[in-house]
């Protein structure tokens, strides 16, 4: 077999395997690179970024490793061999310098971004911000919406280009809330409220999950955000206000009990406070802390 | 009477048998494997042969094959999981649902991680060490032999101990570090996180002894003249490595026990209320675990320094930053624990200085492999396996390091952690650094330890099925994680449009699965035609390090006459030197005997860690006063050494100089 042959027989599978997995994630939705959320489209260029970075040493590296493996190659006698050359002031100061000036941008690009897009930090933005507030549940997310007095079970609804400040806890193990589509994660701890704020600027449903394992009913634990128009947003509130089940204290214990793939269920007039209620029932000392 | 019966066994009773086809199949295969091992040894008539030659060695070589055995079947049974997390992935959509429940995923996903972690890659690590590294600095065993006996025991019986999780009882369900409030009683009511507890425990008081013992071998049983900058790279590394294990592993033993405390006695350290708190057991779980990953990886890098070195014939390049790159690597790795969990919501300032604090490891780690690639230039590069394996390593690590990057920014983890793009990341680093670094070391030092090589075809085959295997299989995680998925589900729905995806993962594990198949035909063939491979010479690589410089295999005493170091590679300098060194006659040697302490601690251990997680109160009374009495009559008994004498040494050493006397 030739030299040409055997290269082409290396390269053809791989280019094939490109090709298919382009062709193949083109008709797919790749959450993280194809966000629909200002905080998912700033994060995405991040990634892009640090990319860039990385490949001034990993690309030379790469180019290296085949070069010299190739030319020193123990078949190759002409090519020099000095048994004793064992160091050069001049190479290992590029290779620590230039790693290190690399990871000094990035340092900075890091500080900088840590704070920008601080999941605390609420969006800044003309138009009043929504307050979610998430509860997770076993196996199930629950969505409250304070202020409407509404509450959903893994779906809830965004009005476009409206901050959506989500505080989140959990009635049960610790969870995380994912909505890879509009940008990030946090966790939901019992006993504690984790802030994320989002902002959606397509429409669309988008799928969310729990990143972080909880129990049996793990899997099951998904829920979709759907991004609409102000309008939709707002008939989406009051049909909810008609809904046939109320999510009273007796009723909100029901719903806590372990239950796995839920459907999509929604309650009118959530009492106030709820959620807090819901943390601080594991600031309670040793008595019966089961229910609220 | 019924009830004192039923108390008498605790919580133990008929249901803990397994009830699932699977694992009782895997049970009765299991058993059945140990029962044929114990008819073999009986039948054959090795039971004394096994206890004076094996159980009760304080030789560190011994100990080392041994270390390796049982790392490799714990490997076997960690692959075997993931064959089936591979395959319940690949099936379990929509309307299916695969094999196995949700709980029993669960558990499978949780021992996959703890058994690798713990039992094959730590076990490769000491394997290796205690195979080579007093050969390496030339010394004749370890500075505590009975501690290492001790210390490979309870590594052993805590293997035993989370084998006996998959016949009596469960495994934890709760993921290989176990967070609270999920690991708590109230949500894991079962024995399974007893289970993952106790056997870390007994193994990791094994490692932390095993960590003192070899810094205290590298600081103070080196060859004459050899001074810590004439150390080989390999010996820099341990003693890197093992430094982290002094100071990482107590955090683990307290982090378990206060665990157990909440579990057993109804304590409230990180319980979900009543003053617990799980973000406590984050922080700490991870103050171990972080340096845990370095403490692997940084004997690997050891390996490919000694590896490249060898099959380049040349000396290793840049030294000194080698030695700066491993206490950086050091220093640092204790720094970033919190990049664990970003999304805790700890605020910018601390998530920002714990990222770039991380990043900063990608910058000694690069100058490592920039200084291996400039040993091979203007090298004679020979492409023996461990060269494939490092090879394999350079291309695999550096994307991974990549996407570890990636990871360390704060923003970009929000989106990226706990998905499977997360778990592809540690499998490249863990795979490629960890495991291709071990199997090139096992393949360089074998013929050192058995006296032949390994077949170099099945080798390098074998590293081309994993090289291709990995990709295979890692690539469509790190994109399904780009998609949203995230680890450890046993379950998702069609319309994802994942499953083609999780299918080719499964098509690469099958292709590594034909690798490790490879492997262990290579270690029948090589046995079958041994006589083949034979090595004479001691020095079947033409190698640069101290334990090329005696037989393969060494004496018991590694060395007749201690070398005398003048420089670093001391051997390949020993070769090309003109001068003959003058040879001293043998003086007698002091060497340590074999004591059973150490099985019997292992075991009084595993009594303890059985009868706490079934509430056996008696059993473990009976443990502990076992484990008391073993080391009262251990710290008692007179002579632990014996004198092998001059005549002795005699006779087996001029054999092996021609019949010369030295
Ligand atoms: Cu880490």
């Amino acid at each position: 077999m030739s030299k040409k042959s055997k290269i082409l027989i290396i390269l053809l599978p791989i280019i094939l395997i490109l090709a298919v997995s382009v062709w193949y994630l083109s008709g797919q939705n790749v959450a993280v690179l194809q966000p629909a959320g200002v905080i998912g489209q700033k994060e995405r260029s991040l990634i892009f970024i640090a990319l860039i970075l990385s490949a001034v040493v990993v690309l030379p590296v790469y180019a290296l490793t085949i070069l010299i493996a190739w030319k020193y190659r123990e078949g190759n006698t002409s090519a020099k061999y000095t048994p004793d050359w064992d160091h050069s002031r001049v190479l290992e100061t590029i290779w620590w310098g230039i790693p290190l000036i690399i990871i000094t941008i990035l340092s900075v690009i890091t500080w900088n971004s840590s704070h920008a897009l601080d999941p605390y930090q609420a969006i800044a933005s003309k138009v009043k911000p929504i307050q979610v507030q998430v509860v997770a549940l076993d196996w199930k997310w629950l969505f409250i919406y304070p202020k409407q007095h509404i509450a959903s079970v893994n779906k809830f609804v965004i009005p476009l280009n409206t901050p959506i400040s989500f505080n989140i806890t959990s009635d049960t193990v610790m969870n995380s809330f994912w909505l890879p589509n509009l940008g990030g994660q946090i966790y939901a701890m019992p006993g504690m409220s984790t802030t994320l704020h989002l902002m959606a600027n397509k429409a669309g449903s988008y799928y969310g999950s729990s990143a972080n394992i909880s129990g049996k009913g793990f899997s099951g634990m998904n829920f979709t955000a759907d991004a609409v128009s102000s309008n939709s947003y707002n008939s989406w509130i009051s049909s909810l206000a008609k809904s046939k089940s109320v999510l009273n204290l007796n009723n909100y214990n029901k719903l806590a009990l372990p239950s796995t793939y839920n459907r999509v269920s929604y309650y009118k007039n959530v009492p106030d406070g709820l959620f807090e209620n819901i943390i601080m029932k594991y600031m309670e000392p040793i008595t019966n802390g089961s229910s609220i | 009477m019924m009830n004192n019966l039923a108390n008498i066994l605790g919580k133990l009773n008929v249901h803990a048998l397994p009830s699932s086809p699977i694992t009782a199949g895997a049970v009765i295969g299991g058993s059945i494997a140990v029962l044929a091992v114990i008819a073999l040894i009986t039948y054959k008539k090795r039971w004394t042969w096994l206890y004076k030659e094996w159980i009760t060695t304080t030789n560190h070589k011994k100990i080392g094959v041994m270390y390796i055995i049982v790392a490799v079947l714990m490997l076997l049974r960690g692959a075997s999981d993931a064959g089936m997390m591979r395959l319940q992935q690949a099936t379990s959509v929509g309307s299916a649902h695969g094999l196995l429940s949700p709980n029993m995923f669960q558990q499978v996903v949780s021992a996959h991680g703890t058994i690798m972690i713990f039992f094959a890659g730590m076990g490769l690590m000491f394997g290796l060490i205690n195979l080579v590294l007093p050969l390496m600095i030339g010394a004749r065993d370890v500075a505590f032999p009975f501690m290492n006996s001790t210390s490979f025991w309870l590594f052993a019986f805590g293997a035993v101990l989370i084998n006996l999780s998959l016949g009596i009882g469960e495994f934890s369900a709760a993921g290989w570090l176990a967070y609270p409030p999920l690991s708590e009683l109230k949500y894991s009511p079962g024995v399974g996180v007893d289970y993952w507890i106790w056997s870390l425990q007994i193994a990791g008081i094994g490692s932390l002894l095993s960590g003192i013992n070899f810094i205290v071998t590298i600081l103070k049983m080196r060859a004459p003249g050899m001074t810590l900058m004439k150390m080989p790279m390999f010996a820099w590394s341990v003693l890197g490595a093992m430094t982290l294990v002094a100071f990482a592993f107590p955090i683990l033993t307290v982090t378990l026990t206060l665990l157990a405390l909440d579990r057993t006695l109804g304590m409230h350290f990180f319980s979900a209320g009543y003053g617990g708190n799980a973000m406590m057991y984050i922080n700490l779980i991870w103050a171990w675990g972080h340096p845990e990953v370095y403490i692997l990886i940084l004997p690997a890098f050891g390996i490919f320094s000694e590896i490249v070195s060898t099959f380049s014939s040349k000396r290793l390049f840049g030294y000194k930053s080698m030695v700066w790159a491993i206490w950086a690597i050091v220093f640092l790795s204790y720094g970033v624990w919190l990049h664990h969990f970003f999304t805790m919501g700890a605020g910018a300032n601390v998530n920002a200085v714990f990222g770039i604090a991380t990043m900063l490891i990608a910058v000694p780690t690069g100058v490592k492999i920039f200084n291996w690639l400039f040993t091979m230039y203007r090298g004679r590069i020979r492409f023996t396996s461990p060269m494939i394996w490092f090879m394999g390593f350079v291309f695999l690590f550096t994307m991974g390091g990549v996407a570890g990057v990636l990871m360390a920014v704060p923003p970009i983890d929000f989106q990226l952690h706990n998905s499977l793009f997360l778990v592809a990341h540690f499998h490249t680093m863990i795979v490629s650094g960890v495991l291709f670094g071990y199997f090139a070391g096992i393949t360089y030092w074998f013929p050192k330890t058995f006296g032949f090589r390994l077949n170099e075809k099945l080798g390098k085959y074998a590293a081309y099925c994993w090289i291709v295997g990995f990709i295979l299989a890692f690539l469509p995680l790190y994109i399904l994680g780009i998609m949203g998925a995230t680890r450890r589900m046993d379950h998702y729905s069609a319309s994802l449009g994942w499953q083609p995806l999780f299918i080719v993962a499964g098509i690469g594990a099958s292709i590594i699965f034909i690798g490790l198949g490879l492997q262990i035909l290579q270690v029948i063939v090589s046995i079958w035609k041994r006589n083949e491979t034979k090595d004479l010479s001691g020095d079947p690589w033409s190698a640069r390090t101290l334990e090329w410089s005696t037989t393969s295999p060494p004496p018991e005493y590694n060395f007749a006459l201690l070398p005398v170091v003048n420089q670093r590679d001391a051997y390949w300098a020993s070769k090309h030197s003109k001068t003959k060194t003058e040879n001293d006659s043998y003086s007698p040697i002091y060497s340590p005997k074999n004591t059973s302490s150490g099985f019997f601690i292992g075991l009084f251990s595993l009594t303890i860690g059985f009868s706490i997680i079934w509430h056996i109160w008696w059993l473990l009374i009976i443990g502990f006063l076992g484990l008391v009495l073993t080391i009262i009559l251990r710290t008692t008994s007179g002579e632990h050494e014996k004198v092998i004498t001059v005549s002795q040494i005699e006779k087996i050493e001029i054999p092996l100089n021609g019949g010369t006397k030295a």
